[in-house]
């Protein structure tokens, strides 16, 4: 086999977290009253834009959670040998399927930092000039060409503007039947085909009528396509975003951060959930001692200032993995099972919020009536739990989950600031940002770096609380939930 | 309404003890003072003299919880919980490992800190009400959309963008301020515009937002239209009367914070080289000096449980519809 796949923890959650996904979404589709709430959703056209730039991303994250192992080529060996041994040996690096599509833009590394689409180094080296008739001349400080970034270029000096503009072009003109052909295969998934067929449903389209906002859909997907497209094509010949400190491509870690953003914005809330709803419900039905206890506990947790909480679990984490090298055979299951870890400790820091929420709301529907008939016929107070409070809580969950993501992938960046984050050897946006923020002080400033870590932060964390807060109005529009929690940002 | 303060106050001493057992165990227990020791001491070359060395000088050498060895009342005072745990009660916090005495240090630390914190906390605070106020009043125009599409990008943004583009736009572009550093008396001031002014920024999307709904929660109560119904203006409506209810809410939420504004800010403080507590807990957290995170913990803590009380009692005396069970 070429390739050995590698299941890493996270990796195991997130395929959990797409079928869970899937199994709601399929549970919903069968259920009168909780499709009309994601009707309303599905009718609010900044939430629509939202989700097609989510799904841009959510894609990238899940092409990048497709871990494996790389077989090597075969060792020259006798012949009697390889016909004996049919093991294959396989490379140490862990690739994941997005390494394996963006390897034109990973695999050309530059020997330092260069600029978006430069020919040549952003600092003067000393090479050694060519005289007019080929002869070794003297030594000059001069910007060396770069080794990959523009490399097909003759003389740059002249080309490179024809060449970059004729490229972007392209793109562009390749992005409208793209855009074409997506649009009309996305409506005609979605709407039945007498209705796509007629002209009439376009014209909606086009003025903003639709019931589904098609408009704003579409015009999201064109100016999508509309910069992709383009940066693709010139992905294959420059460094679109330029290089940082080692040579390496922005490009490539901006969309390598998507994942560790996307695991800590949903995992995190993922792997204390069950635990938070049992114990909410838990206060809120059974009150008396319980209540208690369950109070006592939230509220001692939540005194403990959560970046110092997980300062001493990351510390913790650091000393178990020094002392047991040989759980962890290759770097990228120690920088792993460090995210993974993350996920839960951030996930024990910010549980309590949620469990508050459920207590107060399972206070209230313990006193209805159907709840109180439900005891009157002797049904036990587990499956009163179960079967009647749970239902009637879960709009407060999927809230809750949704607004607190985009908390979680700005906590992210912060923490690994503060040195208590992902692995330092895992791309996330908060070790771009952290790597970048000492440039800002070289002459000429580096700025790319910085910059595309914060145009893809911006686009994802925009998107999400668009959306969260679409999901929000459609399921409660009286629940206050979020906005305060988990600002460790500036100023508190 | 005395009994009840008393009660509260009860309780928050014993959340306090939870609190310090939790953070025992995680700093003796599931980080063992050998783990830290070969952390510090290097993992690959260290022999067991260096580690009960380095035990020894810093007074972890003894049991956890029961001394067998000690008479008496020793058998519990001579142990690590009671030297390390027990004693931060009365905010005795030991050496740093670098030597220095850590409340002597927090002591010295904590006013930088509310320098800048307290300026971020008032002005922002006002600065997020009236942002808010205009939203509520223009609500369902184009201002409000605007100012909730402006709130909902700025609450989008990363604070370190903020604060990285303040330093450049401000300090480096144009020269204002200087980019960090701090000095005592009057000269903090120049220091300390920029941060302020990056703190107050940073928090006005997610603030603002916030208050607008509780303003539009209570325009829509039955108060509101009886006022209307009378003949009041729209704007002695808002000012006087929804303005004036929507407080309640607004401080006492606030005031939670109170306290932990003599922590500091973690990212603030270290970007803009100010010497608070915040950067000295990134810089123990950095140094891995568990003596300081483990102070730092209890010293949150106590602070938070404090901002609890003070939310209990602003709660009784600003409303007095509150009622205490």
């Amino acid at each position: 086999m070429p390739i050995l796949p590698v299941i890493l923890w996270t990796d195991a959650l997130v395929y959990l977290l797409v079928a869970t996904v899937a199994g709601f979404v399929w549970y919903v589709r069968r259920h009168e009253h909780l499709r009309a709430p994601w009707w309303r959703v599905a009718q609010t056209p900044a939430a629509m834009s939202a989700l097609v730039v989510l799904t841009v991303f959510i894609l990238i994250g899940l092409l990048d959670s497709l871990h494996f192992r790389l077989a090597l080529p075969a060792a020259p060996a006798p012949q009697a040998d390889r016909a004996a041994s049919r093991d294959v040996a396989y490379a140490v690096e862990v690739k994941s399927a997005l390494d394996l599509l963006l390897s034109p833009i990973a695999d050309k590394p530059e020997r330092t930092y260069s600029a978006p689409l430069a020919t040549h180094a952003y600092a003067k080296e000393t090479v050694e000039s060519q005289d007019v008739d080929g002869k070794p001349g003297k030594q000059v400080r001069a910007y060396p060409r770069l080794r990959y970034g523009g490399a097909h270029l003759q003389d740059p000096q002249r080309d490179w503007r024809a060449d970059v503009l004729l490229s972007a072009f392209r793109g562009m003109a390749l992005a409208l039947p793209l855009w074409l052909l997506l649009s009309l295969v996305l409506v005609a998934a979605c709407t039945p085909a007498e209705r796509v067929a007629s002209r009439d449903f376009w014209h909606a389209v086009w003025r903003g009528k639709t019931v589904v906002p098609w408009r704003a859909i579409l015009i999201t997907l064109a100016l999508l396509l509309l910069v992709a497209v383009p940066m693709a094509l010139l992905a294959a010949r420059y460094h679109v975003l330029g290089t940082d400190k080692v040579g390496l491509d922005v490009l490539y870690q901006s969309l390598k951060s998507v994942r560790t953003a996307l695991v800590i914005g949903t995992l995190t809330t993922l792997v204390m959930l069950p635990f938070s709803v049992l114990l909410g419900i838990m206060a809120g039905y059974l009150r008396g001692l319980v209540d208690d206890l369950i109070q006592y506990f939230y509220t001692t947790l939540n005194s403990i200032p959560a970046v110092l909480l997980i300062a001493a679990a990351v510390l913790a984490l650091q000393v178990y993995i020094e002392t047991h090298p040989d759980l962890f055979p290759t770097a990228a299951q120690r920088a792993d099972f460090r995210l993974l870890w993350l996920c839960i400790i951030l996930g024990i820091t910010s549980w309590t919020g949620l469990c508050r929420l459920l207590r107060a709301e399972a206070l209230k529907l313990r006193e209805l009536e159907y709840v109180q008939a439900a005891q009157a016929f002797g049904v036990s107070e587990w499956r009163i739990m179960l079967r009647h409070i749970l239902p009637n809580v879960m709009h407060i969950v999927l809230i809750s989950v949704v607004m607190d993501f985009s908390g979680l992938v700005l906590a992210e960046a912060v923490l690994s600031y503060v040195g208590v984050g992902v692995d330092p050897s895992m791309i996330s946006f908060g070790t771009m940002i952290n790597a970048a923020r000492l440039e800002m002080g070289r002459e000429p400033m580096v700025w790319w770096s910085l910059a595309s870590a914060f145009v893809f932060m911006l686009a994802l964390v925009l998107a999400a609380n668009l959306f969260a807060d679409a999901v929000r109005d459609a399921f409660d529009p009286r629940v206050r939930v979020g906005g305060r929690k988990l600002r460790f940002a500036v100023g508190r | 309404m005395y009994a009840y303060i008393v009660r509260r106050v009860i309780y928050a001493f014993f959340i306090l003890i939870g609190v310090n057992l939790i953070t025992f165990a995680l700093f003796f227990k599931v980080n063992t003072p050998d783990d830290v020791a070969r952390l510090q001491l290097g993992v690959k070359w260290v022999t067991p003299e260096a580690i009960a060395k380095w035990k020894a000088d810093r007074g972890y050498d003894k049991p956890l919880v029961y001394n067998e060895a000690a008479a008496g009342r020793h058998k519990f005072t001579d142990t690590i919980y009671f030297e390390k745990s027990v004693e931060m009660f009365r905010f005795n916090f030991g050496r740093a490992d670098d030597g220095r005495d850590i409340a002597y240090e927090i002591s010295t630390r904590m006013w930088p800190s509310l320098a800048l914190a307290l300026p971020v906390f008032l002005v922002g605070l006002a600065l997020q009400i009236t942002f808010a106020l205009m939203m509520a009043f223009f609500r369902a125009t184009y201002i409000d959309f605007w100012g909730v599409v402006l709130c909902v990008v700025m609450m989008s943004i990363s604070g370190l963008f903020y604060i990285i583009g303040g330093q450049y736009l401000i300090s480096k572009l144009w020269n204002l301020v200087p980019i960090s550093g701090y000095a005592t008396g009057f000269d903090a001031l120049k220091f300390l515009l920029l941060p302020v002014a990056v703190g107050v920024i940073g928090g006005v999307g997610s603030g603002a937002r916030w208050y607008r709904t509780i303003f539009l929660e209570e325009v829509g109560k039955d108060y509101v239209r009886t006022a209307r119904a009378k003949g009041l203006s729209e704007v002695v409506v808002f000012f006087r009367h929804v303005l004036r209810n929507a407080m309640i809410p607004i401080l006492t939420g606030a005031v939670v914070a109170i306290p932990l504004l003599f922590m500091g800010s973690l990212v603030a403080e270290s970007f803009f080289g100010i010497p608070g507590l915040g950067s000295y807990t990134i810089e123990a957290i950095q140094a891995q000096d568990f003596a300081v995170v483990r102070s730092m913990v209890f010293i949150g803590s106590v602070l938070y449980i404090l901002g609890l009380l003070l939310t209990d009692i602003s709660y009784t005396l600003v409303d007095p519809r509150v009622r205490f069970e």
